[in-house]
């Protein structure tokens, strides 16, 4: 993606406790609402959100046991596009360690889980995780309307 | 600001369809769990879940889901999904659980398409 201007930035701290998820997904869909996007796409960006915060939540192992969360507002002279950075300051982990799954293994095996990252890549129109020693951060984006005008 | 997760029950013969109304998390997805698994108990064969009520679902709630679906298929069953939000339709098929369960679009679509 082109680099946009940043026209605002909305910056949410949640502790790492059930249902937080839902708060940041509730913000991420106030924010999608607003710069026009369709009531479909926001609710996949929501589902998107949920999603990343759980996968902090459930792997980071961060001693603050809290994660920041800045949704940007992207765009030219309007806001066309939502950013959201979802950062920890876990254990990080190797992108490239981690497998995609099956169902087709999931239901024969006995660890269904591990689905959120692909269902955020699903979801979302892009997706980049950056992880390391000092944490890990995803960053997602998803324009007002998809590249083929989709709404 | 929790939604806990309301589940009722209709058994129609040799069919079950239980609906869903609130957010389907790990609770939410034991929850729906152990009242399939009593429907199994109880001997039904074909569970048709009605997600009308839901809006949201996360990825350890459908987990719990495919632990269900492949239940059905040990015993030879069949579970079915109606009335999905367009997110989690497009969801279940970034997952494949498609391939597995049907989806219909209502529930009155899918009681006659599941009823022998």
């Amino acid at each position: 993606m082109t680099e946009r201007s940043r026209l605002r930035e909305v910056k949410l701290t949640l502790p790492m406790a059930p249902d937080m998820e839902v708060v940041a997904s509730q913000a991420a869909s106030s924010l999608a609402t607003f710069i026009g996007m369709s009531p479909d796409r926001v609710d996949e960006v929501r589902l998107a959100v949920v999603e990343c915060c759980i996968n902090a939540f459930e792997h980071s192992q961060c001693a603050d046991r809290k994660v920041d969360i800045t949704f940007g507002l992207l765009g030219d002279k309007e806001a066309d596009t939502l950013e959201i950075r979802v950062h920890d300051d876990g254990v990080g982990f190797t992108v490239s360690e981690v497998e995609e799954p099956r169902i087709e293994a999931k239901l024969r095996g006995s660890r269904k889980r591990g689905w959120g990252l692909k269902i955020m890549q699903g979801l979302m129109d892009d997706v980049k995780i950056l992880s390391g020693s000092h944490g890990t951060t995803v960053v997602m984006s998803k324009s007002r309307r998809g590249r083929d005008g989709e709404r | 600001m929790t939604e806990v997760l309301r589940l009722t029950i209709d058994r129609r013969d040799s069919l079950a369809v239980i609906q869903t109304e609130g957010y389907i998390n790990n609770q939410g997805g034991e929850e729906i769990a152990r009242a399939a698994y009593d429907l199994l108990d109880g001997g039904c064969r074909r569970l048709l879940l009605d997600l009308t009520g839901t809006k949201i679902i996360n990825s350890i709630g459908i987990s719990i889901l495919i632990e269900i679906i492949e239940k059905m298929i040990e015993v030879e069953g069949r579970l079915a999904f109606c009335a999905l939000t367009p997110t989690i339709e497009k969801t279940f098929h970034i997952m494949g659980l498609a391939q597995y369960a049907s989806i219909y679009p209502d529930q009155a679509t899918a009681v006659t398409e599941l009823l022998p």
